[in-house]
């Protein structure tokens, strides 16, 4: 479990976190949603220790990860994947060799063991005959596909994903939602995903946290997130017509 | 930012670099690509510029000395003298200060805006230490060995030169470039090229790694690391003169 205990996070004395709190749990897809700027992004690199917060405990299966040393945190790292907006794919590398990168650094494998485990992976997120490709050869959707390939090759315990669906068209973002979800579920890993698209969090958001100028303005699961009548979780899921009609559908449908 | 921030934050990058690498076999890897990138793609020009060097400053120290009193040994012995002490370290070290400085510079400062560093460091890798010590043991290597080719380059550039403008004989050049040869300055020479080395691969380092925004500002950042790069290897050059020579 990670648990997350009165984050406070500013920068150049304006607060972004404000004493956030929350848990996520094994085997469920947690989801970070708010408007930009209301401090998402800030809270995922708190988690993954790219920002290094003034205040609170982000604590890692007991390990409290403000508190580690540069080593025992490298250590933590080598257990969570991250999968980065753009995919952060190495440019110079190809796609067989962007996977196999952290099992070179990390483990003493053989060639052959590891191109079995890159295929492997890469199989489980279904893209095949790319090894040999670099990134900027392949698509958008196949990009992401290959970060959540070299995100799962070490089997983490921890998944992040900063907004794994921008940029792609709605088809592929089911894809890539599925994908995260049945990885979730088939390693039991702890899955965090900050997102904006609404598809996605009623799709796979086990839990959501939803943040509202850098404060946890409410928590629940996707089903809750229909029946709640929390004005600012309301005005900013339901701002369109469409999820306005679904809402009302789904709460009829229910009464 | 003030100057002085920024050269805390230039030392306190060096301690993130110079540590163990993580991986020998990975660190070997990336040494070999990188002395193939900022070393062997940089033999071109730098054979191009201290031919052509050579040749001016034979040229031109011929029309110089036109004076039946001055012997035309001289022109082989400034020629020799000035690719050696000046033109072969100091003036290919500004060269490579813009070409190897602006890719070292946009290629770690793309990676940055684009978060392969952050991917790296999510890994638990340090991105420091991985990115910048292969660059600067590469440079390290491989500059000596391309400054003793502009020497040679830019010397026999002025015999070439000579030769064909037919403005002094190839035998008093050949005297000229034999007199008075002291090995000291070429080892003068290599010291000035090993601190310049290491400031080429580690200015733009720098800018390229701390650089925050766009494309804009990684565009922004590889012009100031060749202008700082340049700047540095200019006043390093003077004190290095001034303690080895003076």
């Amino acid at each position: 479990m990670i648990e997350v205990t009165d984050l406070y996070k500013e920068f150049n004395g304006t607060p972004v976190l404000k004493g956030i709190s929350t848990t996520f749990e094994k085997g469920k897809t947690s989801m970070i949603i708010g408007q930009s700027g209301s401090g998402k992004t800030v809270f995922l690199k708190c988690l993954l220790g790219l920002h290094i917060p003034e205040q609170g405990e982000i604590c890692f299966d007991g390990r409290n990860q403000t508190q580690l040393g540069i080593k025992a945190r490298r250590q933590l790292r080598q257990e969570i994947g991250m999968v980065f907006q753009g995919g952060a794919l190495y440019d110079s590398l190809t796609v067989e060799e962007n996977i196999m990168f952290p099992l070179k650094m990390f483990t003493n494998n053989t060639s052959a063991e590891m191109l079995k485990r890159v295929n492997f992976v890469l199989e489980r997120v279904n893209l095949s005959n790319v090894n040999n490709r670099f990134p900027a050869e392949i698509s958008g959707g196949m990009q992401k596909r290959v970060a959540i390939a070299r995100a799962i090759v070490m089997k983490p315990k921890y998944l992040f994903c900063d907004e794994p669906n921008s940029g792609l068209d709605p088809n592929t973002a089911t894809v890539i939602d599925n994908l995260i979800q049945e990885i979730t579920k088939e390693y039991q890993i702890i899955t965090v995903i900050n997102s904006h698209d609404m598809n996605s969090v009623m799709e796979i958001g086990e839990k959501i946290v939803f943040l509202k100028d850098g404060v946890k303005a409410w928590e629940g699961t996707n089903k809750e997130i229909f029946k709640t009548e929390n004005e600012a979780i309301v005005n900013f899921v339901y701002s369109s017509n469409l999820f306005k009609k679904v809402r009302e559908v789904y709460l009829n449908e229910t009464k | 930012m003030n100057y002085l921030e920024h050269i805390g934050k230039y030392f306190i990058m060096l301690k993130q670099v110079f540590r163990k690498p993580q991986k020998w076999s990975v660190f070997r890897e990336t040494l070999f690509r990188e002395i193939e990138d900022l070393g062997l793609k940089s033999l071109g020009i730098i054979m191009f510029i201290s031919f052509f060097v050579g040749g001016v400053v034979a040229i031109q120290t011929a029309l110089n000395v036109d004076s039946p009193f001055i012997p035309k040994y001289l022109i082989g012995f400034a020629t020799k003298r000035s690719m050696i002490l000046e033109f072969a370290p100091t003036f290919m070290s500004v060269i490579l200060a813009g070409k190897v400085g602006s890719y070292i510079s946009s290629s770690i400062g793309t990676m940055r805006v684009t978060e392969q560093i952050d991917a790296l460091e999510v890994m638990g890798i340090n991105s420091l230490n991985y990115l910048v010590l292969p660059k600067i043991i590469a440079t390290l290597f491989f500059y000596p060995i391309l400054i003793v080719l502009a020497m040679f380059l830019g010397i026999y550039g002025g015999y070439v030169a000579g030769i064909l403008t037919g403005r002094f004989f190839s035998e008093d050049y050949i005297y000229g470039i034999q007199l008075d040869f002291d090995p000291y300055f070429v080892r003068y020479a290599l010291i000035k090229t090993l601190v310049f080395a290491f400031v080429i691969a580690t200015i733009p380092a720098y800018h390229g790694y701390y650089v925050k925004g766009g494309s804009l500002e990684v565009g922004r950042a590889s012009t100031q690391a060749v202008v700082w790069t340049s700047v540095v290897i200019i006043l390093l050059n003077y004190f290095l003169t001034q303690m080895l020579l003076g």
